[in-house]
């Protein structure tokens, strides 16, 4: 029994609790220490064990996620298996709930005959192995994914690296200068996606989507749905004679509709790989079935009509998730318009019109007649920190990419005023507070405290009216142009995505890591790892150092040639399990399968189908043994008789 | 400004804002100060006081300093700051439960013509059983003694037949009196 210092010791009685579960049949030896995982106190239970010929060992202490596994070590030092041993928890379960020491007491007390009721009914256990495919899976090409990527593939092992896009670089291709050092996005982008696209080790599956998930850690079996490109990329040579010739245009999608693009075409000028790929639904041919000039002109003879989708079925041991994340739609503000007013764009829209390779050439002309604006007023927290209307989470970018926005303004057009309106400015990165004081100070960028209320037409300007609250007055702006920091939100399909690889996700559909602070890159499912936005808001360089730490957790798997299972599986009692199915779609893991077995009944030999656990896959969860109707189901570890044992213990 | 000593101030806060809260105003301590309430409402030109600094006063428990303001009479109830506040506070409500508040207490009322209206279309309502609003208008003009203001309107109103000279019969007065009564007994006289 462990003091924990003064956690347990001054909350429990643990002189009263040592005599009561001294009484207790099958208890041997009681002893406590000031701290247990100590290495005196480690010592302490192994002479123990020694000493007094032990064969069960019960640790009364903190929580079993804390120190399971180091106790576990401590026994199996002492030639005890480790599954020999439980732990009740003193701690979290009793000392830290409760204030009175005389409630405490006699539920530490219970809680110790609970585990030893227990531990007299653990059965030594034994780990297996599985091998690990050491081939990595990176699902989004953004510069999170890339990052992965190249990191898991520099440490040795084949990638491949799926995007849905037809290029990678995801939204940071999109941006025009990034902060606090304002160096050119493409310019340190480029470099790394070009590196991907040519390292030996990195497959490209670009315009391609995840279909299925199957297997599980060291064994993912993963189909990839390769989406019909109309080009054969073996063959095209990137030329650009189709594109320039296409006579089909639509909205660009890489400059948020600001631009066009033609039918058959790649998303900007430095896109990996430099393969176009033909949008069917704007394409003259798959719509009116008259056309083709891509085809005649092509001198490669790439353009392919008749390509279909391909299904591509792979094995990976590990998966890195780094799908990014959307803009939240301003729309829902009809204080702001309905998103219906042109001149009222999202920041990704004013990094497209800044940019060289935008639809304006890097010339800043408002979308509505492409003036020239003279007022530019920004507007922080548009679908953030706003539970009425948006999410109330901070998108921890928009601080940063507004102030850097207001300054490319002014340093561009000095003649022009920047207006921002903010709630608070969080500025926690390195130099990001001495660039947001750089923005006021040496660009005279003009900080409103306050919330806009409203923005509404007035000749061929906007009137933006908010309260300044350091003065306590309402002001009004006549600008040209308006930009809202519009939330970053998790992307319309990223739950069905986590549903299909089988990890959780949060109410705003962000991934969820194992642990908010020691396990930030992991998910709860063993194998698939987090990186970037689509974890949660974060700015280019907490998202490469995330696909990092993703890329060594790839490679710290990796690193072995077989995997330890846990051995705390479920298991059938084929004896008793009557086949009725019930516990196969209980499963969360699809651990379950039904086989057919032949017994002898009498003289004839008939066939009958029971249930069978997958061990690999089976993640001791125990649903099934909750949903099984004959009791056939049992869980290593955790046996229908152990927990009613406990049971009995604590209200008997 | 004179300096707010906090200390017993903030110490009693709880029981101000559970006051507010119980007469209809929801989330006070939602607030975070941006200011869109302010930023958007019709009156504020008005208003001694924003109507984001009388929700910081409440929060702090400022209840003399709140109840002294014009803002909480002001405020037309339109309910602009109410449908765009991000935090879901009912600013117009609070707004609503301090002018309440205030009545109970018999505090001194620091826009006087405002709870006069309210209480002469009130009692209007309740002898007559409906709206009428020359008499309104009349008793009103009498009250504050100004007399001639508002007359070229009145005149303009009367030939268009919008103000008629004797109020209207209504069927259900007695159902209106007893309306009145019953809440009366359920809330108290606050007049």
């Amino acid at each position: 029994m462990c003091w924990c210092g003064s956690n347990i010791a001054s909350t429990v009685d643990l002189d009263r609790v040592q005599k009561a579960v001294e009484k207790l049949t099958n208890v041997v030896h009681v002893e406590q220490n000031k701290y247990t995982c100590s290495e005196p106190g480690q010592a302490q239970i192994v002479a123990g064990i020694r000493e007094h010929n032990l064969d069960r060992v019960v640790v009364a202490a903190c929580s079993p996620r804390m120190h399971e596994k180091t106790f576990q070590r401590t026994v199996a030092k002492a030639g005890l298996n480790p599954y020999l041993l439980e732990i009740a928890n003193i701690r979290e379960h009793c000392s830290w709930v409760h204030t009175s020491v005389e409630e405490a007491t006699p539920k530490a007390i219970d809680l110790l005959r609970a585990a030893v009721a227990k531990v007299i009914r653990n059965t030594p256990l034994t780990t297996s192995t599985i091998p690990v495919e050491k081939r990595a899976l990176v699902i989004g090409g953004g510069i999170a994914g890339i990052q992965a990527a190249l990191d898991i593939a520099d440490a040795g092992h084949q990638v491949v690296l799926v995007e849905k896009e037809p290029t990678i670089g995801g939204r940071m291709a999109q941006l025009d200068k990034t902060f606090p050092t304002l160096d050119c996005s493409a310019c340190i982008l480029t470099p790394k996606m070009v590196d991907a696209a040519q390292h030996p080790k990195i497959r490209l599956l670009t315009y391609a989507e995840i279909e299925e998930v199957g297997g599980y850690i060291g064994n993912f079996e993963v189909t990839i749905r390769k989406k019909a490109r109309s080009v054969n990329e073996d063959v095209c040579t990137g030329c650009g004679i189709c594109w320039s010739k296409c006579p089909s245009k639509a909205p660009n999608e890489f400059d948020c509709g600001l631009g066009e693009r033609k039918a058959i075409y790649i998303p900007f000028p430095q896109a990996v790989p430099n393969k176009p790929v033909i949008d069917r639904e704007n394409c003259r041919y798959f719509t009116k079935g008259k056309c083709g000039v891509c085809k005649k002109v092509c001198p490669a003879g790439a353009v392919d009509f008749e390509q279909e989708d391909e299904l591509l079925r792979e094995r990976f041991g590990a998966i890195v998730v780094a799908t990014g994340y959307e803009l939240f739609d301003h729309s829902v503000y009809g204080e702001y318009g309905y998103g219906k007013y042109p001149d009222v764009i999202t920041g990704l829209e004013f990094e497209r019109l800044i940019n060289a390779s935008g639809p304006t050439g890097g010339k800043l002309k408002r979308p509505s007649d492409g003036k020239i604006p003279k007022t530019v007023v920004f507007v922080k927290c548009v679908g953030s920190r706003d539970e009425a209307k948006g999410f109330p989470y901070c998108s921890r970018t928009c601080c940063m990419y507004t102030a850097k926005q207001a300054i490319l303004l002014r340093e561009k057009m000095p003649e022009a005023e920047a207006y921002v309106f903010y709630m608070d400015v969080r500025t926690p990165g390195k130099g990001y507070e001495e660039f947001y004081t750089r923005a006021t100070e040496e660009f005279g960028v003009n900080y409103l405290r306050g919330r806009v209320a409203r923005i509404y037409p007035k000749g061929d300007q906007l009137v933006v009216r908010g309260e300044d609250t350091l003065v306590g007055a309402q002001v009004e702006i006549e600008a040209d142009l308006v930009v809202l920091a519009t939330a970053m939100v998790a992307r319309r399909d990223a739950a069905e995505l986590a549903q299909r690889i089988g990890f959780s996700y949060d109410q705003y559909h962000f991934f969820t890591e194992a642990h908010p602070k020691l396990r930030p890159v992991e998910t709860n499912t063993a194998g698939v790892f987090l990186a970037g936005a689509c974890q949660g808001p974060k700015d280019i360089p907490d998202t490469v150092a995330q696909a990092s730490a993703a890329a060594v957790k790839v490679a710290m798997l990796f690193s072995r040639d077989e995997l330890e299972t846990n051995p705390m599986v479920a298991t059938v009692d084929e004896g008793t399990c009557s086949g009725c199915e019930w516990c196969k779609p209980t499963c969360p893991y699809g651990a379950i399968d039904i086989k057919t077995i032949e017994e002898r009944v009498g003289k004839r030999t008939v066939s009958r189908r029971v249930a069978t656990v997958n061990t690999g896959l089976c993640q001791g969860c125990g649903a099934c043994t909750v949903a099984c109707r004959s009791g056939a189901m049992n869980l290593k570890g955790f046996t229908n008789e152990q927990i009613l044992a406990e049971v009995e213990a604590i209200c008997l | 400004m004179a300096v707010v000593n906090l200390t017993e101030i903030v110490r009693n806060r709880k029981e101000f804002i559970d006051e507010v809260e119980k007469h209809g105003g929801k989330n006070v301590n939602s607030c975070y100060q941006c200011g869109k309430c302010s930023a958007g409402c019709p009156v504020s030109y008005a208003m001694d006081y924003q109507p984001r600094q009388v929700m910081r006063m409440v929060q702090l428990g400022m209840k003399d300093k709140v109840l002294s303001t014009s803002t909480i009479w002001l405020c037309a109830h339109c309910m602009t700051c109410t449908t765009r506040c991000p935090r879901e506070v009912d600013i117009a409500g609070v707004m609503e439960a301090l002018r309440m508040i205030c009545r109970k207490e018999n505090r001194p009322i620091r826009e006087r013509k405002v709870p006069l209206f309210h209480d002469l279309f009130l009692d209007i309502i309740r002898k007559g059983g409906r709206q009428h609003e020359f008499q309104l208008a009349a008793r009103y003009k009498i009250a504050t003694g100004n007399l001639f203001q508002d007359v070229d309107l009145g005149r303009r109103m009367f030939f268009q037949g919008k103000l008629r000279l004797f109020g209207p019969k209504v069927k259900g007065a007695e159902s209106v009196r007893k309306i009145f009564e019953k809440c009366k007994e359920l809330e108290g006289d606050v007049q």
